[in-house]
């Protein structure tokens, strides 16, 4: 997905294609596109089984209840695959889309009349705030990310729980003209999504044609080939985390629009939701490679698995199991092309008589 | 196949300026002189051979011009002025290019991004102009005349493909000066060929080249100067016409220091059988037997598969075809539990990744390999533990302040002793043991070579692999030599010289007689 569709022309070819096997180009650009294809592919199938079983199954009110989870996730998931591309994670989203959404939502309640567009940047100065602080103890300080986001999952919920003490904020606190955020479209799509969707197309945007989001990826790819080239680890992975607090942030401000009553506990466990959206859809969970749009797409495949099992009666005490075991199954299979390829690609070198 | 004899050697040394030169460098890591007053100049349009055996310091000299290292003392100048290289990118932006043997190259981006990246050209807006980009990486490639998709991932690349990359990646920067090091240690014959092109190509553009080498041959194929490094000293510098393989051979094994006398074993029934193993890529169709109370050398260059083979044996490493055999019975491979329990003891290469627990105490790192038989109940006492490494850093003499401090306080030679203490302990019929003396200071290394001989003496199989020369030449009742993944020669201690084990270990014809200056 990284080069332009178009093909400039091709090296002067000697008489390397024996016919047999595609060349390794095309082989591992087909096998790149076909993962964000995959999950298309299979959130089609999803669709179509479940519709078949249970024909309402696509119904209103269960499209928007798809549209409306995996688009705040697909959100969120755009942060986190910054992170992830720098072989990095960050698990303290959800802490901070519940911070930002009580915070923000409370906003209401102690300034009457204040302007949303205010709110909604309060919501994304939160979030930023704990990505500096993220980012300088990851980045600058050396710290493994999984401890230190770890840490900080549990630091931000904890400030959350303070400032929330036994308290909580009700639908009927919040002006209507909030709440209909979730509800309002602009021809009949969400608003929600339309921003979602604008975000994804930037980051994915920037992640390809501009040489820090380049850089990004090369982070992941190799570090010490990074270090070697003289690229900005600290400064870009500290942006990474800044950006993914901001984007959680801007998540929390939606997620008081959707749900209105929030309190200590909001998006609770969300950081794991995002990375299992991140991971399935095909951005490699050490870093490197993968885009926004395959996780926007794994955030919608995921929810959409929700929704489905709900609509097929399966017992919600059985959706998480399932669930997780949907995710070990994209997982393993995923392996097994990348081990896959890579043979392919040995075998095809050893044609050529290297 | 290139054109370049001596006789259409660049304009001799004297008309042209050289675009780097080198003067007086020394350099010292604790002490140890790696590198001592060496002067080297570099001329454009020149292909310049950079040869020694390991250790020589070769490493430290590339590492000086590509300013990873800071020399001691000497000057550096380029293009006529002095300069100080202040690190790696330093010398990249004075036109300096290293290319390692294996490059490292991010797998997940394209060809053309490994070669741009953090210079990617620009268009509006501060974008990536990707189509100018595979443009010009193309126009180099074409120009090398090599088949490279620049749109191509990283990722699949061969060695030899990545080394293009990394040249591609010098040239976009203007490098004037290119730094191969071991280039073709890992390519094909076919590979290298392909290689020798491209370097002849740079080379008539006017670049100046340093091709480091332990392949003779290709030496004088393609360079036109040489410069012969043994043990941190300049042995010598000139154009190579004039010169013959074995001069060089000569330069760079002649030494002064003196080893230990041989003494020769009584061999017994046979220990360890190696039939025909093979791993695909790594080596091929090797045999080999070693007998009781035989010290057998395993020799050849870094990278040759010797490793590779012993890991093989003792189960760390799988095999593709082939069988071991440990006295008469088939050893099952990839486990190094049923190596162990056949009375296999391997003590590695890397001493202090894979040879001890760094943190642990010099009397629990003995006993690690014998905890089986120390238990008492399923329990392991403190103090059989430590009764146990008494014992044994005793019997070897290991030099230690407390043997329950942690072993990372001994010395170099004295952590050695711990991994042989450890194996030795679980009284091996075959004992394994790759680069004995690998950073070890001279006394003790003289020590743990009476401590491997003696052990023969006892009727212990012993398979030792060694870059070293003196110490094969110390140590072995016989000496097989790898290459390229293939065991070349096999010669008994009476046929074993330095110059017939770097002419097998090089591929070039050996002599039979060394020439009586070189003899000790």
């Amino acid at each position: 997905m990284s080069t332009a569709a178009q093909t400039p022309p091709r090296p002067a070819a000697e008489p390397t294609a024996d016919g047999t096997l595609a060349n390794p180009r095309s082989l591992v650009d087909f096998v790149l596109r076909a993962r964000t294809f995959g999950i298309v592919g299979i959130l089609a199938l999803l669709v179509i089984v479940t519709t078949l079983i249970q024909s309402n199954f696509l119904n209103g009110s269960n499209i928007r209840f798809i549209l409306g989870d995996a688009t705040l996730y697909a959100l969120v998931a755009i942060g986190e695959t910054f992170v992830v591309l720098t072989r990095n994670v960050d698990l303290s989203v959800g802490s901070v889309v519940g911070l930002s959404a009580y915070v923000s939502a409370n906003m209401f309640q102690a300034h009457h009349g204040i302007a949303i567009p205010v709110v909604f940047l309060v919501g994304i100065a939160i979030g930023l705030a704990c990505g500096v602080v993220t980012g300088l103890i990851t980045a600058i300080g050396r710290v493994p990310s999984l401890v230190v986001t770890l840490a900080m999952l549990y630091i931000i919920r904890g400030v959350d729980t303070i400032v929330v003490g036994s308290g909580q904020v009700v639908a009927n606190s919040l002006p209507n003209s909030f709440i209909n955020i979730f509800h309002d479209t602009v021809l009949g799509i969400p608003d929600l999504a339309l921003v979602t969707a604008a975000l994804v197309a930037i980051a994915a945007y920037y992640l390809r044609s501009y040489r820090s989001g380049r850089e990004l990826y090369a982070i992941g790819s190799d570090p010490d080939a990074a270090r070697l080239a003289g690229i900005p680890i600290a400064r870009r992975v500290f942006f990474a985390f800044v950006l993914s607090g901001a984007i959680a942030g801007l998540g929390g401000v939606f997620w008081a629009t959707q749900y209105n009553t929030i309190d200590a506990t909001a998006a609770n466990g969300l950081e794991l939701q995002i990375i299992a959206a991140v991971v399935v859809g095909g951005v490699a969970i050490f870093g490197g490679s993968g885009s926004v749009v395959g996780a926007a797409l794994g955030a919608l495949l995921l929810q959409t698995i929700n929704v489905a099992l709900n609509v097929l009666g399966v017992p919600s005490l059985w959706t998480e199991a399932i669930g997780g075991f949907l995710l070990i199954v994209a997982i393993t299979l995923d392996r097994g092309i990348q081990l896959r390829l890579a043979a392919a690609l040995r075998k095809r070198r050893q044609h050529l008589g290297a | 196949m290139t054109s370049t004899s001596s006789s259409t050697a660049p304009p001799s040394p004297p008309s042209t300026a050289p675009v780097l030169s080198l003067q007086h460098a020394s350099k010292a890591f604790a002490g140890v002189h790696a590198l001592a007053d060496v002067s080297l100049e570099l001329y454009p349009g020149e292909v310049h051979a950079l040869v020694g055996e390991n250790g020589a310091g070769k490493s430290t000299l590339v590492k000086i011009l590509g300013g990873v290292h800071q020399p001691d003392s000497g000057s550096l100048t380029i293009d006529g002025s002095g300069v100080f290289l202040t690190g790696p990118a330093d010398a990249a932006d004075r036109g300096i290019a290293v290319i390692y043997q294996e490059p490292t190259l991010f797998p997940d981006l394209s060809v053309a991004e490994n070669v741009f990246i953090g210079r990617q050209p620009l268009r509006s807006g501060r974008r990536i102009d990707s189509r100018a980009m595979d443009r010009r990486v193309n126009e180099i490639f074409e120009r090398l005349g090599v088949p490279i998709d620049p749109e191509r991932i990283a990722r699949g690349l061969s060695i030899a493909e990545q080394q293009l990359v990394e040249i591609a990646k010098a040239l976009t920067r203007n490098a004037r000066v290119l730094i191969m090091d071991e280039p073709t240690a890992a390519l094909s014959p076919v590979e290298a060929k392909r290689l020798f092109t491209v370097v002849e190509t740079l080379r008539a553009d006017g670049a100046a080249i340093v091709f480091i080498s332990h392949r003779l041959e290709e030496v004088f194929t393609i360079c036109q100067r040489v410069t012969v490094l043994r043990d941190g000293k300049q042995i010598l510098s000139q154009p190579l016409s004039g010169l013959t393989p074995e001069d060089l051979i000569r330069a760079m094994v002649g030494r002064d220091l003196v080893f230990g006398e041989h003494e020769p074993h009584e061999p017994g029934q046979k220990v360890l059988g190696v039939e025909r193993l093979t791993r695909e890529g790594v080596f091929i169709d090797i045999s080999f037997d070693v007998h009781a109370g035989e010290v057998v050398a395993l020799a050849g260059l870094v990278g040759s598969g010797r490793s590779e083979v012993v890991n093989a044996i003792f189960g760390i490493d799988r095999y593709d075809a082939g069988a071991v055999e440990i006295s008469g019975r088939k050893l099952p491979g990839g486990s190094p539990t049923a190596a162990m329990r056949a009375g296999i003891g391997l003590v590695p290469e890397d001493r202090r990744q894979h040879g001890l627990v760094m943190e642990l105490s010099t009397a629990r790192n003995i006993a690690l390999a014998s905890l089986a038989r120390l238990r008492h109940h399923g329990l392991i006492s403190a103090g059989a533990e430590r009764d146990f490494g008494l014992r044994w850093a005793e019997q070897l003499q290991v030099k230690y302040g407390r043997i329950t401090n942690p072993v990372s306080l001994l010395s170099g030679g004295n952590q050695q002793k711990v991994v042989l203490a450890k194996w030795l302990a679980r009284k091996p019929s075959l004992l394994i043991v790759d680069e004995p003396t690998r950073g070890i200071d001279v006394g003790t290394k003289a020590e743990v070579h009476r401590l491997i001989s003696s052990l023969a003496g006892e009727g212990v199989a012993v398979l030792v692999v060694s870059s070293e020369l003196p110490e094969v030449l110390t140590l072995a009742d016989r000496v097989l030599v790898m290459r390229e993944g293939r065991l070349v020669a096999a010669m008994p201690r009476a046929e074993a010289s330095e110059e017939a084990i770097v002419a097998a270990g090089t591929g070039q014809p050996a002599r039979a007689q060394p020439s009586p200056e070189v003899g000790v």
